[in-house]
């Protein structure tokens, strides 16, 4: 456990060292969404419509944002390579990776929303339900972009690739995330939605960090 | 040339096979075609539009098993080492991609008349949406690096990863209330679709498994051939 | 013939439908042998080098 702690505590000195990243997603997810208004026109029952759809989305292009980075500076100053041939095993190291991901990306997100929820009108009643999808899919978004972002370390076009990949893995996703913030805010039951984002996470805790470790060996091979 | 000593066996048997397959297929999708536009009824409340299911059906049918050869083959490739299952991947993927782009086509077609609407975001439609995208990934992945072999191998990976999705597509219709109708064609246990309708449906599906024989050879084939060239070009 | 063709109404989805289908899949075929003879002329020609 030591060693993923230290992972980890390494994982994010090295993410707020380059500070730009938790800004960036920060500040591209209240810039998107609140262009939306603009785009569509401020009726406030129109905007509440389409305001569980629009904070899910550009959540989700947030998080692709500094998805490419997550393995692409060790890999190219090799120390990838290095972190290889630990003890700690490639998988756990992987799942360093994504919560220091996360921490950065999906949780700050998941923290703006509300805020953001607010200039969309979005219903009071459906602010517990976005939470609590926000803080189960967003987590998600990192392990499957973690597969991505290992299969596509040293690609051309990764960024482009990356999201080819990843986008459409990223569907289920937001569909029972938008479904739940949805549900609640009409009153209706959101637990269903909820329980299959759990599922998804639970899903992706035990696949992602094997399929990117997979990805990882054999790009160092 | 020790290397090619598997790859020699493959072209000899696919020569063989090739007629058998080509003839096959020909005369299986002809006999479908025939019954499903001449001889299979109307539906009592699809009328003549129940048609598109002809094609539609062994289209998904064939999207899936694609994908299903597809992943199997990646994962010979990665834990043997197999030379030609890499090729036998990476030669299916446009067939299966082409496959499932006929699925969602004449789907929608099918959709518009009969639920009024082109598309819907229903557990099936997605699931098979998602299926063309990894084909399309799989595809881009192989080719993106300059070394083709990490390519492969990459693409191998996400090939076994999205397997996910096959009992996604298949058990969704069950598991949500979906748009889109239950199964009625069952592998084990009796179908529930009349056999008029029947009978056509698995000779076209039976065509296209061995159009997808002959295609899958084909770009085999064509595959080694090149991988010859290159050996021969560059010095072997 | 008429009637065969305008499908009880449904023609302009049932015909495109095939139609993809036919285009498509025919279009795999030509496309694979195409690409399996332009191998097959090349390896040819580099053999009788």
């Amino acid at each position: 456990m030591s060693g993923f702690a230290a992972l980890l505590t390494r994982d994010l000195r090295l993410a707020f060292r380059q500070g730009g990243d938790v800004a960036n997603v920060v500040a591209f997810f209240a810039l998107a969404v609140i262009l939306f208004p603009f785009g569509v026109g401020p009726d406030p029952d129109l905007l509440a419509r389409i305001a569980a759809g629009v904070l899910w989305v550009t959540a989700l292009l947030a998080a692709l944002l500094s998805l490419e980075r997550l393995f692409d500076a060790d890999f190219q100053d090799g120390s990838l390579e290095a972190l290889g041939l630990m003890p700690v095993p490639l998988e756990i190291q992987v799942l360093a990776k994504c919560v220091a991901h996360w921490l950065t990306t999906g949780l700050p997100l998941t923290i703006i929303a509300p805020l953001l929820a607010l200039v969309l009108h979005f219903d009071a009643a459906g602010y517990p339900a976005l939470i609590a999808a926000l803080l189960l899919g967003t987590p998600v978004l990192s392990l499957i972009g973690a597969i991505g972002a290992a299969l596509t370390l040293g690609a051309r076009r990764a960024g482009v690739l990356l999201s080819l990949l990843v986008l459409p893995l990223y569907i289920p996703v937001l569909i029972f995330g938008v479904a739940a913030s949805e549900a609640a805010a009409l009153g209706l039951e959101s637990r269903p939605h909820l329980l299959l984002l759990a599922a998804l996470l639970a899903g992706s805790l035990a696949l992602a960090p094997w399929a990117a470790a997979a990805a990882l060996r054999q790009a160092l091979e | 040339m020790q290397r090619f000593a598997n790859p020699a066996r493959f072209m000899r048997l696919s020569a063989a096979l090739l007629p058998w397959c080509s003839v096959a297929a020909a005369m299986l999708i002809a006999i479908g075609l025939f019954g499903a536009l001449f001889i299979a009824p109307p539906d009592y409340q699809q009328g003549e539009a129940v048609k598109i299911m002809y094609v539609h059906v062994p289209c998904a049918w064939l999207a899936s098993l694609v994908y299903a050869v597809m992943a199997v083959a990646s994962a010979v490739a990665l834990i043997w080492r197999h030379p030609l299952a890499h090729i036998a991947a990476e030669s299916a993927a446009p067939i299966g991609a082409g496959f499932t782009f006929v699925c969602l086509a004449s789907g929608s077609l099918w959709g518009e008349p009969m639920w009024g609407t082109w598309w819907v975001w229903d557990a099936r439609l997605t699931s098979v949406l998602v299926l063309f995208f990894l084909y399309l990934g799989f595809i881009a992945l192989a080719n993106a690096f300059d070394d083709r072999t990490r390519g492969s191998r990459a693409a191998a990976i996400l090939a076994i990863v999205g397997v996910v999705n096959l009992p996604i597509i298949k058990f969704s219709v069950d598991w949500w209330n979906t748009l889109h109708q239950k199964d009625s064609v069952f592998l084990f246990g009796k179908s529930t679709i009349a056999p008029s309708m029947l009978w056509p449906m698995l000779v076209m599906a039976a065509g296209f498994l061995f159009l997808f024989a002959v295609l899958l050879m084909l770009r085999m084939r064509t595959a080694l051939l090149r991988a010859k060239l290159r050996a021969l070009r560059f010095g072997a | 013939m008429a009637q065969f063709f305008a499908m009880g109404g449904y023609a302009r989805f049932v015909w495109p439908a095939y139609g993809v289908a036919v285009i498509v899949l025919v279009g795999l075929l030509v496309h694979s042998v195409i690409f399996y003879r332009r191998a097959q002329r090349a390896l040819d020609a580099e053999e009788r080098r």
